[in-house]
């Protein structure tokens, strides 16, 4: 899960993170009585979307008047922001942050994420900070330090030490440092974050450390057991339809195609998408129904397949493992006559009682076809979608 | 001969008494599988299917002398489960449970170290050896006796290979399903070597998906080490990047983790990758 910057800022300011003086807003007048409340004769006035690369599409301005901060938060309020993360409907700004400005002498770059491969928390620091840290990774991974933390013994002095040093900090700027890793560390393991990012952490003109952008994920496994940061949740950053899959326990994911896919399983649904392009479709969604497949759920699936009105036919791939292929078609039956689902649907089953599984979704008088495999049903599926376009 | 379990091999359930631990341990014993009880906290006793119910881990290992062990938790006390096995010297832990938090993996995995102990999973199908131990959720019926070995990190996907395999009169030596999770037990190496020491198995069916870069580290071990015919499928070719594909660990992140990627370290190492699930069974036959 995602939050906002506003929302991580007040997370790191809980860590004792430091982070610049500002507030949160959602409208021009709020964002012009925060500006006044914050000392300065500058502002930056930043959109709330979950994504990056804001700055570069006028998602962040600068204002030199209270006048230009309410004109900005106008601007930008209700709009919504197109950035090289997001796709091209974009994100709707329904917050901005207001904060004061700082003189800045240089941005480096800190952040700590869960590394697969070491199987540690590792932190991850540059001296070119504000840049797209992977475009640096790829072009100059000299400039990278990693640091992985063991978790029996903790992040312990010298692996921060080992930081500020490759940072190129100096006399008190390392204890700030070694502060504000720390901070991370302990959100980290308090909150079950799977990421933590700093880009730019900035040197001040007077030499302080500061967090002039934040971004925090968590891992959704363990989002139960943090109501706090599921309270933080904000639904308009999300798609609708992957919104609505959640609340049924359905994994769902939108596509650009046309072909809508219902499969079982994670594996055996993208596998599903790759076979729809191998065979000159394209997928209009990642569905996995998941494993114990009711006739609630393939309704609910049917549901969000066909409310993108994109979708011309619709493939339902599903190995019958444990749950026999007769009672999925009995299941997939009813759920086509109550969803009054119209455009052709192919049916691909497998496994336990196939053949009666076959029988019952054929001479249905619906529009549907039971394949007799994989291949054959994605060539049937590519097959009717084009002749609907 | 087969990899890590056989006729054997005793098998207790954690969760037994639980409604999935039940389902599928009645699975299990109509299989044949040697289950010999079960562990519920509190139910220490008591019989469920006509076996012992113990309080805890090392009970039941003490009184049925049993070396793997199957987990059917719920995610929250999964962590706690596994390593409860490990501490009572169960020798393979089989971790069904989807959904645990991966920092708790990450120290399971940490605390696991210089044990001996092996884990399978966790969010995976388990590992069967057809007609001889069956561990997991997968379907027994799809299962034919025979020379393949087959490692997935995909539960359904297995499925598919299996079905393949035993459609094309192969049938398999192992399946294990390494699980969908990015912090996980064994890998797809631990398993290659297996099945590559391993005298019954004459193929192996590799299924990866996006996400980590386990793929490209066996595609570097297969061809410094496997001298038996490989064939590979990679799933998530069209998954679009920065997206989790339904398993905790299918992303990619970075430019990193690729279908692409994988697909091009394992040509490289010489490995037959097929471009379509549905071929998997035909170019296995084909490269015997």
């Amino acid at each position: 899960m995602n939050i906002h910057e506003y929302q991580a800022k007040q997370l790191f300011q809980q860590y004792a993170i430091p982070i610049p003086e500002g507030s949160y807003a959602d409208t021009p007048e709020h964002a012009k009585q925060v500006a006044s409340e914050l000392a300065g004769n500058g502002w930056v006035v930043k959109a709330q979307v979950h994504a990056g690369g804001r700055g570069k599409v006028g998602g962040v301005k600068l204002a030199k008047s209270l006048v230009e901060v309410a004109e900005f938060s106008h601007e930008l309020l209700g709009k919504r922001l197109v950035t090289i993360q997001t796709d091209s409907a974009g994100l709707p700004i329904n917050s901005l942050l207001i904060e004061k400005i700082y003189p800045i002498k240089r941005e480096l770059y800190l952040s700590l994420i869960l590394d697969r491969a070491t199987e540690r928390v590792m932190f991850i620091a540059s001296a070119a900070g504000g840049m797209d840290i992977e475009a640096v990774a790829h072009e100059t991974p000299e400039k990278i330090i990693a640091v992985a933390v063991h978790p029996a013994a903790g992040l312990q002095g010298y692996s921060c030490r080992k930081v500020a040093y490759t940072l190129g900090l100096k006399g008190q700027q390392i204890k700030a440092l070694e502060k504000i890793m720390q901070g991370m560390y302990a959100l980290f393991l308090a909150k079950d974050a799977s990421q933590i990012e700093i880009n730019p952490l900035i040197e001040t003109d007077s030499g302080d450390l500061m967090a002039l952008d934040a971004k925090i994920n968590f891992d959704d496994n363990a989002l139960a057991l943090h109501p706090d940061i599921l309270a933080m949740k904000d639904p308009s950053q999300e798609d609708d339809k992957e919104n609505e899959a959640q609340r049924f326990g359905l994994n769902y994911i939108t596509l650009e195609g046309n072909i809508g896919c219902m499969v079982n399983g994670a594996g055996l649904a993208m596998a599903t998408m790759d076979l729809v392009k191998l065979k000159g479709g394209l997928p209009a969604n990642f569905l996995d129904v998941g494993g114990g497949t009711n006739v609630e759920k393939v309704c609910e699936a049917f549901k969000l397949i066909i409310s993108d009105s994109n979708v011309k036919a619709v493939l339902v791939n599903i190995f019958g493992g444990i749950v026999k292929c007769d009672v999925i078609a009995q299941g997939i039956l009813a759920a086509i006559e109550q969803v009054h689902v119209t455009i052709p649907v192919v049916v691909r089953l497998e496994g336990t009682n196939v053949e009666e599984g076959r029988a019952l979704l054929t001479n249905t008088g619906l529009n549907l076809y039971a394949a007799e495999d994989l291949s054959h049903a994605a060539e049937k599926v590519v097959e009717l979608a084009k002749a609907v376009a | 001969m087969s990899i890590l379990i056989n006729k054997d091999t005793k098998v207790i359930c954690q969760g037994f008494t639980g409604k999935q631990g039940t389902f599928h341990s009645e699975q299990a014993l109509a299989y044949g599988t040697k289950l010999v009880g079960g562990v519920t906290p509190e139910r220490g006793g008591e019989t469920h299917l006509g076996l012992p119910v113990f309080n805890t881990v090392q009970d039941a290992v003490t009184s049925t002398g049993a070396t793997a062990s199957v987990i059917y938790v719920p995610p929250f006390y999964a962590a706690d489960a596994i390593l409860e096995a490990v501490d009572a010297g169960i020798q393979l832990i089989v971790c069904i449970t989807e959904g645990i938090p991966t920092l708790q993996m990450l120290r399971v995995k940490a605390a696991m170290a210089g044990t001996g102990a092996l884990l399978i999973g966790p969010n995976c199908p388990g590992i069967i050896t057809p007609d001889e131990c069956k561990i997991g959720i997968m379907p027994a019926k799809i299962h034919l006796a025979g020379s393949i070995g087959i490692v997935s990190r995909s539960g359904t996907l297995t499925y598919e290979s299996v079905h393949q395999t035993t459609l094309q009169g192969l049938g398999q030596s192992t399946c294990v399903g390494i699980g969908g999770d990015p912090v996980h037990g064994m890998n797809f190496v631990d398993v290659l070597s297996r099945f590559q020491a391993d005298e019954q198995t004459k193929g192996i069916v590799m299924v990866g998906e996006i996400g980590g870069g386990e793929e490209e580290d066996a595609a570097e071990y297969i061809k410094a080490f496997v001298t038996k015919p490989v064939v590979a499928y990679i799933a998530g070719q069209t998954a679009p990047a920065g997206k989790r594909m339904g398993h905790a660990g299918a992303i990619v992140t970075g430019g990193k983790g690729t279908a692409a990627g994988k697909i091009a370290a394992l040509r490289a190492a010489g490995i037959e990758v097929v471009n379509s699930p549905t071929d998997i069974g035909v170019a296995m036959k084909g490269c015997l």
